[in-house]
């Protein structure tokens, strides 16, 4: 239900036409906030990666980049915002509360809403996790700001209002989103979308302290566990190296045996196109593309897949795209670097034994040393 | 128990063509279906009906021709079906879908019993935006429990709930209280076939046609084009990079010869790959 799926310049001149008469109200609202979500202790590389676009448009518009930090009181919050530093925030805000321990919608939503309307940016960053997409939600809601999801490009306008760019109409085209009239100006994008930015140690510099004001006892959601997924189980897609996937082309749903056959020869994770999810081929969180994982991986090899934008915007980031496909019109010859106009379900067994071939003796020289 | 939830009806997204030369979608003959996100939120409410007792209620947004795809899920046996439509939601982006929506469930509620559970789908095919659901959560401040995968239990007397939801690295377990709005992950269920009895319902029955005003709405300014902060500014096809793939010869050639050759070449433009590639291979 969004915006871009149901109105394009063409077919509502009337929105596109719509001018910007910033409210009076929303006249001091200036410099860049970032997110930063923690993981189990961890900060999320989204935030990083966030944290360097931020820094692009902060500079673009002489403002500071300010890290946003909501945890439990201690080592894992001052942690966080030291990285922030390391990644370009000019200063960071924190938050910490005991009920900010594990993540819940209330008590996030409260300490981030809370901190805009007493502080506000113009801009607001979010990763599109399932955390981030829960909490932007609702932080926009009560806002009444506008929000726009899944970016694959963020930049400033000459007039400085965010003009963000995503896959519109299922992933067959791009739209450019505005927030006009509206502040802060919210986007979320996906990890892996931006590039990660150089870590640079500085010293912990100007960090504003906030109370959370809401206390255990107001929040109704309780946390009863969590289970972290089992590791060698679950796909790593988003941050591997190397990465196989199969698309429509290889025809049944067996011959997905081969892209895994390739990715364990090279110790690749595997992965697929949104069809073939679809059709129960495979599972959704090994789904590449807009509406799975985005990749960036040093090698990706596309077998059977036609390049659809909804797929090409999940793989660009990739340093080396080689695409299998029979049809030499296919699109993903437009943006792959090496292209075979041949048969992936013949093909795909030759490399795979090619690759054994030339890459087994240097893994026996590891396994000797 | 009442259970609401919310469907939207969209172009089937693997039928989607784009006009070659004007950049336009080519909405002519594109089939629609039920958002396949929201199948598995239906599927969950009728799931619950049948332990709990109660009804389902379906409610979508959209042209009068939505009106299709309530009587899909009338057909897979939801007891009754809202259509909110109007021209003065047109061009509503997520915040003004989820504020009429919201007016809409807040209707329903008076009219035909305060819901337990809202449901949504994750999210949508063509708009992919997963914000409407916890829109809706915010504005009729119900607990908000985002990408659930199971639904342990829920007490009708201690009105409480627990769920196991997707969460970044692992699988959340919570406990909350209804009422509240669950958007539900996909495979976690399979949408049944309704009966026979149960399709000739759903052609006899009468779909509930609300406009603004019948809503409850009487604020227009936050509805459609006018409510929506957002504002499309360009619609564009991608710009196709510089130069095409560099294709690798396959005439007459034996497949292990033109894998060879692919390998060189990988390794020619990424020198660094074989560390990469040996270190990792398992064999």
């Amino acid at each position: 239900m969004s915006t871009a799926s149901q109105t394009t310049p063409r077919i509502a001149p009337g929105r596109a036409g719509v001018k910007k008469e910033l409210p009076d109200r929303f006249k001091d609202y200036r410099h860049v906030w970032v997110f930063l979500e923690l993981e189990r202790g961890n900060v999320h590389p989204v935030s990083f990666e966030l944290l360097g676009e931020g820094r692009k448009l902060a500079d673009k518009l002489e403002v500071q980049l300010a890290g946003v930090v909501l945890g439990p009181p201690g080592e894992m919050v001052e942690d966080a915002a030291a990285e922030a530093f390391a990644y370009g925030a000019d200063l960071v805000y924190i938050v910490d509360a005991p009920p900010l321990a594990d993540y819940r919608n209330e008590p996030f939503a409260k300490a981030l809403t809370d901190l805009v309307n007493t502080h506000k940016p113009e801009i607001l960053l979010l990763g599109a996790t399932t955390l981030g997409r829960d909490l932007a939600g609702s932080v926009a809601t009560t806002l009444q700001t506008g929000l726009t999801a899944d970016c694959t490009e963020l930049d400033v306008d000459s007039d400085g209002s965010l003009a963000a760019t995503r896959p519109t109409f299922g992933g067959s085209l791009l739209c450019t989103i505005y927030t006009l009239n509206y502040r802060p100006q919210m986007a979320t994008v996906r990890p892996r979308v931006m590039p990660m930015p150089q870590r640079v140690d500085k010293p912990v510099g100007r960090v504003m302290r906030h109370k959370l004001s809401l206390v255990e006892d107001d929040i109704v959601t309780k946390v009863l566990g969590f289970l972290p997924d089992n590791q060698s189980a679950m796909a790593n897609l988003a941050y591997a190296d190397v990465v196989v996937a199969g698309g429509l082309g290889l025809g049944a749903a067996e011959n997905l045996q081969l892209v895994k056959n390739l990715a364990r020869a090279i110790g690749a994770e595997h992965g697929c196109s949104r069809p073939l999810v679809q059709k129960g081929w495979m599972p959704a969180n090994r789904q590449i593309g807009q509406t799975g994982k985005t990749i960036r991986p040093k090698l990706y090899i596309a077998a059977g897949i036609s390049g659809a934008i909804q797929h090409r915007v999940g793989v660009e980031g990739a340093d080396l795209i080689v695409a299998i496909n029979t049809d030499p019109n296919a699109p993903i010859f437009e943006f792959a670097h090496l292209g075979i106009v041949t048969d992936a379900i013949r093909f795909l067994p030759a490399l795979t034994e090619a690759f054994t071939r030339r890459l087994s003796p240097h893994s026996r020289d590891k396994l000797a040393s | 128990m009442h259970i609401v939830i919310c469907i939207k009806q969209v172009p089937d997204s693997a039928q989607i063509r784009v006009h070659p030369v004007t950049n336009t979608i080519m909405r002519q003959g594109v089939p629609t279906i039920i958002n396949p996100y929201d199948l598995f939120a239906l599927e969950e409410a009728l799931k619950l009906r049948d332990v709990h007792g109660g009804e389902v209620t379906v409610l979508t947004m959209g042209p009068p021709m939505a009106e299709d795809s309530l009587r899909k899920a009338l057909g897979y046996g939801a007891d009754r079906a809202v259509l909110l439509t109007d021209r003065y939601f047109a061009g509503s982006d997520t915040l003004a879908t989820s504020f009429a929506l919201s007016q809409a469930i807040a209707k329903i509620g008076e009219t035909f019993g305060r819901p337990d559970i809202v449901f949504t789908g994750k999210q949508t095919i063509d708009g992919d935006t997963a914000q409407v659901g916890p829109g809706i959560a915010k504005r009729l401040d119900l607990s908000q429990l985002t990408y659930v995968a199971k639904i342990a239990s829920i007490d009708l007397d201690t009105r409480e709930i627990e769920v196991a939801r997707r969460a970044e690295g692992g699988t959340q377990l919570l406990k909350s209280r209804l009422p509240c709005l669950i958007t539900m992950l996909e495979d976690t269920n399979e949408i049944r076939r309704g009966s026979l009895q149960q399709a000739l319902c759903a052609a006899r029955s009468q779909v509930v046609k609300w406009t603004a005003a019948d809503a409850g709405i009487d604020d227009l300014t936050r509805c459609g084009l006018r409510g929506s902060p957002t504002v499309v500014k360009r619609v564009f096809a991608p710009t196709a990079r510089a130069e095409s793939a560099a294709q690798i010869d396959t005439a007459e050639r034996g497949l292990q010869d033109i894998a060879d050759e692919l390998i060189a070449d990988i390794l020619t433009r990424r020198p660094a790959l074989e560390h990469e590639l040996a270190f990792n291979s398992g064999t």
